[in-house]
Parts: C-alpha cells; sequence; structure tokens
C-alpha cells in the first residue's frame, strides 16, 4: 500500500516536473487537466472511454511478459482484431442478421484476428529463435500498412471520398449508456478482461505454468513444462485480448476504420502495463491514470499546442523513475542473469 | 537508381546498425536505438535549422546520441535493469520529448521545414565516406584489438571476463556510448541528409529494422552493411515503382522493408553466432 501510494505522488510529481520543464504554469495546467478528466460527467465519461482500450491492451501485455515473452505488437495486434472485425463487417452490414448476433461475432473474430498477429511472434519465436521484441516491432508497422492500404482500397467505402470503410449501423455497434457521451458497454468487457487476466494468472493451472515460465525457463523445463507450448500459448491471449480492444474500440467508438484508427493504444499499454507492476489490478488503476491524463490533456491541448505528446514523456520518466527507485526488482517477469 | 542514392537511402539503418553491434558484442541489446535516432534526428534538424550549417547539425545529432545512449547504459549497465523495459522507455520519451518539442518551437505539427544540405561530390557526402570507412574500422576494433576482444568476452560470458581481469560494466558502457555515437550520426543523417527535413515519429521503424539487420547479418559489421542496403533497396523501391509506372499500392510497398527483414529473420533464426549473454544483465558479485 505505501508502494502504491509512492507511485501514485511519483506519478503527480512527474507530471508536475514535466509541465514545469515546458515552461507551462503547473498550478493552472493540473488545474485544468483534473476539470478535463473528472470536472463534469462528460470529463469523467471522456476518462472512462480512453480507460477501455488502455486497460484491455494491458491486460495483453500482462499476460504476454509474465510467460517472459516481451510483446511490443499490440498495436499491430489491436490493428489486426479491427481489421477482422472489418472484413466481417462488410459481409455483415448489407445481411439481416440480428444486431446482437453480428456484434458478438466482430468481437470474436476481432480476437481471433488479433491472437493470429500475436500467435505468429510465439511461433517465430519458439520455431525459429526469432526475438518477440523484433518480431512483434515488425508486425506493427505491417499492420499499419495493411490497414493504410486495406481502407484506401478493398474496404474502402464505394460512396466517400475518403479512405474510410463503411459506417457500421447502430445495430452492430456496442450500446451506449447516454446518447450525449461515448461511454459504451466496453467498460463491461474491459472489466471482465481485467477480472479474467486475474483468474487465469492467479487460479488456473495454465496461468501458474506462464508464471513459472516467465520466471525461470529452466525450473519450469525441470519440472516437464513445455515451456514452447506455454509461451506460445501466452502470446496467442495476449494478441487475442489486444485484437479484441481493437474490435471493442472499432463497435463501441470509431465505427468505420481509417488510417487514424492505430492510434497507438497497444504501445501506450506497456507503460501501463508496467507501471501496474504487471499485476490486473494495479493495472486497472495505472490504465485509469493513464486515461485521465489523456481526456485532461485534451483540456491542455486547448490551452497549449504540445498536448498529448507530453504523456509520451510522463510515461516515459514515471518507468524509468519506478526502476531507478528499484520498485520493479521483485516484480520483473525473468530473473535470468547474465554468468 | 544509383548506387550514391542507394547509400544515402540505406545509411541511416547502416550506421546505426553498425554502431548496434558493438553494443550487441558486449551483451547490451539497445531497444531504444528508435528513439535515441528520433532524438538525434530532431536536434541535428534543430542545430542545422537554427545556424544554417548541415554540418554542425550533424555534430548536434551525434551529441544527441551519446546523451540519450548514456542514460540508457545508465539503466542498463550500471543499474542492470531490464533492457527490454529501458528500450521501451527510452522509445517512448523520444517521441514525446521531439513531439513537444517540435510543437513547442515551430507551432504546428506539420510545418515543413527546409534544411541546409550537405556538401556532395556526385551524390557523396562525407557522412558516406565515414559510414564506408567505420565498416572496416568496427570490424577492425572488434576483431584485432585487445579492447574488443575484452567486449566480446564480455558479451560472450562476462563472470569469465571479469575473472580475467577485465571490468564488464566499463566495457559495456563504452560499448552502449560508440552504439549511440552510430546512432546520433545515422538519425541526423536522416532529417538532415536524406529528407531535408524533419517529421514527428520520422524514424519510423528505422531503428527496429537495424537491431533486426544485426541479427541478420551475424554480427559482422559488413554483413550487416550488406543487409542495410538491401533493406535500403526496399525502402527506395516505392519511388523505383512509381518512376516507372508500376501499378503497386504504396501502403504495401512502404511495409514491405518490415516484411523483407521479418522474412530474413525467420530464415535465418537466431543461430550461434548472437553473443551467449545477449540482453542479459550483468551485476558483479561484491
Amino acid at each position: 500500500m505505501i508502494r502504491a501510494l509512492a507511485i501514485a505522488a511519483g506519478l503527480v510529481l512527474s507530471l508536475a516536473v514535466t509541465l514545469a520543464v515546458f515552461g507551462l504554469p503547473v498550478g493552472h495546467s493540473m488545474a485544468l487537466m483534473a476539470q478535463g478528466a473528472f470536472g463534469d460527467k462528460l470529463a469523467i465519461t471522456r476518462t472512462l472511454v480512453k480507460t477501455i482500450p488502455l486497460t484491455i491492451t494491458a491486460m495483453g501485455i500482462i499476460v504476454a511478459w509474465r510467460a517472459g515473452m516481451y510483446n511490443i505488437g499490440g498495436e499491430g495486434q489491436f490493428v489486426s482484431g479491427g481489421l477482422a472485425a472489418a472484413v466481417l463487417a462488410n459481409w455483415l452490414i448489407p445481411s439481416s442478421i440480428p444486431g446482437w448476433m453480428g456484434l458478438t461475432a466482430m468481437l470474436i473474430v476481432s480476437v481471433v484476428g488479433g491472437a493470429a498477429w500475436g500467435g505468429l511472434a510465439g511461433w517465430l519465436k519458439t520455431k525459429r529463435g526469432v526475438e518477440v521484441v523484433i518480431s512483434t516491432i515488425l508486425l506493427n508497422f505491417v499492420a499499419i500498412q495493411l490497414l493504410a492500404w486495406v481502407v484506401a482500397g478493398p474496404l474502402k467505402d464505394p460512396a466517400g471520398g475518403v479512405p474510410l470503410t463503411l459506417q457500421l449501423p447502430d445495430r452492430v455497434m456496442l450500446p451506449k449508456f447516454d446518447p450525449q457521451t461515448d461511454l459504451h458497454f466496453g467498460i463491461f468487457i474491459a472489466a471482465l478482461a481485467a477480472v479474467l487476466t486475474y483468474a487465469f494468472l492467479y487460479f488456473t493451472r495454465a496461468g501458474f505454468r506462464t508464471r513459472l515460465v516467465g520466471e525461470g525457463e529452466r525450473a519450469a523445463r525441470a519440472n516437464r513444462i513445455d515451456a514452447d507450448r506455454v509461451k506460445i500459448g501466452a502470446m496467442l491471449i495476449s494478441g487475442g485480448l489486444c485484437g479484441l480492444a481493437g474490435g471493442v474500440e472499432y463497435t463501441g467508438i470509431a465505427g468505420q476504420l481509417g488510417t487514424s484508427f492505430a492510434q497507438g493504444w497497444g504501445f501506450l499499454a506497456i507503460p501501463v502495463a508496467l507501471l501496474g507492476g504487471l499485476h490486473p489490478f494495479w493495472v486497472v488503476l495505472s490504465a485509469l491514470y493513464f486515461g485521465a491524463l489523456f481526456a485532461g490533456s485534451r483540456n491542455l491541448a486547448g490551452f497549449t499546442e504540445q498536448g498529448t505528446t507530453i504523456i509520451y514523456i510522463i510515461q516515459a520518466a514515471a518507468v524509468l523513475g519506478l526502476i531507478a527507485i528499484g520498485a520493479l526488482s521483485f516484480k520483473k517477469p525473468i530473473l535470468k542473469e547474465a554468468v | 537508381m544509383d548506387l550514391a542514392m542507394l547509400l544515402v537511402y540505406a545509411a541511416p539503418v547502416a550506421m546505426a546498425a553498425t554502431g548496434e553491434v558493438v553494443g550487441q558484442k558486449s551483451g547490451v541489446i539497445n531497444i531504444g536505438l528508435e528513439g535515441m535516432m528520433l532524438i538525434a534526428a530532431f536536434f541535428g534538424m534543430l542545430v542545422a535549422y537554427t545556424t544554417g550549417s548541415a554540418g554542425l547539425g550533424i555534430a548536434a545529432g551525434i551529441a544527441a546520441g551519446i546523451g540519450a545512449s548514456a542514460v540508457s547504459a545508465w539503466f542498463c549497465v550500471r543499474l542492470g535493469s531490464d533492457q527490454v523495459v529501458v528500450g521501451t522507455a527510452i522509445n517512448l520519451f523520444a517521441i514525446g520529448l521531439t513531439g513537444s518539442l517540435f510543437r513547442a518551437r515551430f507551432g504546428q505539427s506539420g510545418t515543413l521545414i527546409s534544411l541546409p544540405k550537405l556538401p556532395a561530390f556526385h551524390g557523396i557526402d562525407p557522412v558516406i565516406v565515414v559510414m564506408l570507412l567505420s565498416i572496416p574500422a568496427i570490424w577492425l576494433l572488434l576483431s584485432r584489438t585487445g579492447w574488443g576482444l575484452a567486449v566480446r568476452s564480455a558479451g560472450e560470458y562476462p563472470k569469465a571476463a571479469e575473472a580475467a581481469g577485465f571490468q564488464v560494466m566499463a566495457l559495456r558502457l563504452q560499448a552502449c556510448l560508440i552504439g549511440g555515437v552510430f546512432a546520433g550520426l545515422g538519425g541526423a543523417y536522416l532529417s538532415i541528409g536524406v529528407a531535408g527535413s524533419f517529421a514527428e515519429n520520422m524514424t519510423n521503424g528505422r531503428g527496429f529494422i537495424a537491431i533486426a539487420m544485426v541479427t541478420f547479418g551475424r554480427w559482422k559489421p559488413a554483413f550487416v552493411f550488406l543487409a542495410a542496403l538491401l533493406i535500403g533497396f526496399f525502402d527506395s523501391l516505392q519511388y523505383l515503382m512509381q518512376a516507372i509506372g508500376v501499378q503497386v499500392p504504396s501502403q504495401l510497398l512502404l511495409a514491405l522493408p518490415y516484411v523483407v527483414a521479418l522474412l530474413v529473420l525467420v530464415l535465418v533464426g537466431k543461430g550461434s553466432a548472437a553473443p551467449a549473454s545477449l540482453g542479459l544483465p550483468y551485476r558483479r558479485e561484491t
């Protein structure tokens, strides 16, 4: 608890220092950000809307990293999840399938799309020895270019002038709580993802094996655990969660895909997961904090040109600060060391 | 497409990868290479733009590369932190820092900037010459000097290196800083030499491709350079195809370098050429 408070204080401090370094009035900026994040009902819903994709992708990162698989490819998996759903949507929209059925199918397909992208990296690591860090990053760029091609070519809305896919009809969109705000039922999916990730890691045999492999492959192998299988499994789940995040963002907010669909959620999820110590409960809080920063920085963006790029600095400073004070040392997924 | 142009296109990746060979040989993988190149591209641009001198810009880029690698090395070597975590943080930091500073200095994020050019002879500028000379130099340094032997032992079996009287931490630190010099040179050359401008996040994965090329080139400077040339060729293919009028969706051509990098990694695998302790922190027993 003391550690959590120290981290929370550090996060606020790093925000203040970053603002000060860029010559912004600290108190005034922070008040503006707080107002943009929690000031009224609209602000709170904005924070939660940003927290949804961050939470789901960060859960994906947790599972992979806990298995010692450094999945940096959340972004590519997010995009491929959205793309898979969009391919299905192209066929669903003109059909007369009931909305709930179409929506469920799109979400499932998005999980499959993300899992395929993540599983590919897992397979490359275990069978071909290609480092996950490198393969997932390269796959990110491939997915992003694939998205750019698909929305401008095969899946482009023929009626529109700009590269966007067909607009999803409301019946296959995730329902909203209130037509005035953007907050959608994806928040339940995010909460469920967090609970299931926690249950998987701490209450299932497969989750136990995942953690064991991440903490020491030799010990795991000595206990006759097929480490390669566990690693591929972790990458499938990780990719599946990131793909689900893409599906939720598509059916909850975007409604159609364009190049701006790759907004960096999968990338930002990594520091969110790290700051939460790779534990689902703390990661949800971490996702909330960064969701609030995003929502709050909207206010700041109106105030100065720096806007959202500042958040990257805060994230990086917070991660490095956390390492420096050694807080990560006993939550690190690997215990490997040079001999 | 002539050779000089190919060299120019390939240079940022080639230089970053050459420096990364030194770092990886010492046992440190620099996931933050992308970010270091981006920081160097920004500060190189800023100094070249303000002073009107491309040479000063390149120098500023190198200084920025050294600075960024010093921070990274302090975490990865001195503190023995996880190299992937530190590198990821450096990359985030670079995007945030360069994006924020660019907007603070030039207003809009899409502002076009025109930079002074490096002096060139038949398309070959001094940085290209330095790059071509640095490849045999790095090979000599790593394979034919006592320092190189010490660095390689630090990357293979650091405990034995320490027992043999080498200072593993100091060696890794020096290797990281050399990597930073080249990352800085490559990044600054990207904005000043190749693009003649700066755009947010302009490195666009070149740092990661450089890391992949180190694996592809089996940690041998000459092979790594050839691998970078190959990627440079695929990178320039989009312009070539447009020039000869072949109709291929440009987005797929843009994806080509990444696909090629991935495919060659699949084909060559990791193999035994990798330094045995690559990516593993070393902690001295006290």
